[in-house]
């Protein structure tokens, strides 16, 4: 056994370790040396935890036996995700840690002589206000995130789920939640922490069925946030400072990302939060719905196009990933690039289903990072590129958000894709994005339309090339 | 009077949320990804808690109610490991640079 102090020391390497990892993600050539920190600092937080503890009873055996079961399902799942699957993988990692967090709180308020914090019926009031902070927060991440996985899987209409009355009913169990802590804390009442953990439970999922599969992003950012929380909040519980400083880390971290992703979509958090868009905005769709007349063409029409131009920028979305097409892409790309055509891809922050999903679907795709731009890098660039070709993006090229005050997406940052030479939009039919609005684009005189699936039409591409 | 240990907590807490302030709005955004199934593993850092709460049974009776509690967060915590450190490396192993041989 290792007295306080010293595992106190370790915890907080542990921590500083974990502030590497992140740290490392700046750049790819030092992540993976990031990720390393992370593992080491795990390996020393668990083994400190088992020497202070010291007794090496019957129990430590199962304590690797469960060590064992979960990492091999971690593992298991880790190897066979496709990438397209890594929104849902987060959200479905992000309510174990939220359903951990409540298991702790649970075990330690049942038996909290084995933490140090007082008697059953006589818990000291700071660890009691922590720990059912910290329960009530890792159950509203745990269903919440159910929510968001069932939502990103399909299994659930991705659809808003709205009522009437319910930001009222919302509001009410939220402040309801205060007074449960406040009432169980002068009462110590185990009635009172098991309807804590319920309406925590029921305020997780109210929270997020409102709200968009368009808003995913958003959504994965801030369960991703409210899990750090949790850990937080049982860190301050358990006294244990490897927990907090990553509970912080994790909470700020979650919090950013769910600032880039609401200002990739020009909304306010609260917007976001409130839900229901899209779908419920029934002046967007009348807008527009007379016909007007589009360019179509064929992969030979956009081949030559291609060939013609000395540099083109492809502008990918959700679509392509949906359509599996980026390793066609790649290959068209490779094609190019032997004709002495100067290509680079453009990025939006919210193109795909979580922050910088993009990226890894293109980079699994063996397309370079250096040649993968962020919004801002790039979009001066439209106007001197010959070609644009846009595959599986629509909203993020509307031309109506910087020109239509009117529109829904008006203000959001957009690609200024119109801006080039020419246009090329693969997509199946005119239909409208997520947004449910029209995208001007498809109407410009230098915009050619493709209609096909993403995969079949890149292909075509490329035989023509 | 002594300071409450509170306090000192509390500090580590409101630095560490400025620390990772700081070092996430230098994370490169192709990389946001790989921060969010990393900062999933690294959270999951409460399983030492579930392994106190785990071990908190006696060597005569190693499941009771609370210790249950504790094996059971220990198995979800661990997925969350493995599962997100793994599946970030996965991830950053692809990030690759273009080839210097190819023109």
């Amino acid at each position: 056994m290792i007295s306080a102090n010293f595992s106190a020391i370790f915890y907080l390497v542990s921590g500083v370790l974990f502030i590497l990892a992140l740290r490392g993600l700046s750049s790819p050539e030092t992540s993976r040396q990031g990720n390393f920190f992370g593992i080491v600092g795990m390996i020393i937080a668990v083994v400190v935890t088992f020497l202070s503890i010291g007794n090496f009873s019957s129990g430590f055996i199962y304590v690797l036996i469960f060590i064992l079961i979960g990492g091999s399902i971690g593992a298991f799942i880790a190897y066979r995700i496709p990438m397209t699957a890594m929104p849902e993988l987060v959200a479905g990692f992000h309510s174990l840690v939220g359903l951990a967090a409540v298991f702790v709180a649970i075990s330690a308020f049942l038996n909290p002589e084995a933490f140090n914090l007082g008697n059953p019926g006589n818990i000291k009031l700071g660890s009691l206000i922590e720990m059912s902070i910290g329960a009530a927060v890792g159950a509203i991440t745990f269903s919440g995130s159910v929510i968001a996985f069932l939502k990103l899987q399909g299994i659930m209409s991705g659809s808003p789920i709205t009522f009437k009355g319910q930001h009222p009913l919302n509001a009410i169990i939220l402040i309801s939640i205060i007074f449960l802590i406040y009432f169980l804390c002068s009462t110590q009442s185990s009635n009172l922490f098991w309807i804590l953990l319920a309406v925590s439970f029921l305020i997780g999922f109210l929270l997020i069925i409102p709200i968009g599969g368009a808003d995913m992003p958003v959504v994965i950012s801030m369960l991703n946030s409210y899990s750090g929380w949790a850990a937080a909040g049982i860190g301050f519980t358990l006294e244990n400072t490897a927990l907090i400083i990553t509970g912080a880390l994790v909470g700020s971290s979650g919090a950013i990302l769910s600032y880039i992703m609401c200002k990739g979509m020009n909304r306010s958090f609260f917007n976001v939060i409130l839900g229901g868009w899209g779908a419920t905005d029934e002046t967007s769709k009348n807008i527009s719905k007379e016909q007007r007349p589009v360019k179509s063409g064929n992969a030979d029409d956009a081949a030559f196009l291609m060939k013609n131009a000395s540099s083109v920028i492809i502008v990918p979305g959700y679509g392509m990933a949906v359509a599996q097409a980026q390793h066609a892409l790649r290959e068209m790309v490779d094609t190019l690039k032997k004709n002495d055509i100067k290509v680079s891809y453009a990025i939006h922050p919210v193109a795909g289903r979580m922050p910088g999903h993009m990226n890894v679907l293109l980079a699994e795709a063996n397309v370079p990072y250096d040649e993968v731009f962020e919004l801002e890098e790039i979009n001066n660039d439209f106007a001197n590129a010959d070609v644009a070709f846009v595959i599986g993006a629509n909203d993020v090229t509307n031309p109506v958000a910087k020109t239509d005050p009117k529109s829904p997406i008006y203000g959001m940052p957009v690609l200024d894709v119109e801006k080039c030479k020419s246009v090329l939009f693969v997509k199946r039919s005119l239909s409208p994005g997520y947004a449910g609005i029209d995208n001007d684009l498809f109407y410009k005189e230098n915009t050619l339309m493709l209609f096909a699936d993403a995969k079949k039409m890149t292909e075509d591409i490329t035989k023509n090339l | 009077m002594e300071i409450d240990p509170l306090i000192f907590r509390l500090s580590i807490f409101i630095l560490s949320i400025f620390v990772g302030y700081y070092v996430v709005w230098s994370v490169t955004p192709s990389l946001h990804t790989p921060l969010m199934s990393v900062t999933n593993a690294i959270s999951s850092v409460i399983i030492v808690g579930a392994i106190i709460a785990g071990l908190s049974g006696n060597s005569d009776n190693v499941f009771n109610t609370s210790s249950i509690f504790g094996f059971l967060a220990i198995a979800l915590a661990a997925i969350n490991i493995f599962g997100g450190f793994l599946v970030t490396q996965r991830m950053l192993a692809m990030y690759k640079k273009k080839k210097k041989n190819k023109k």
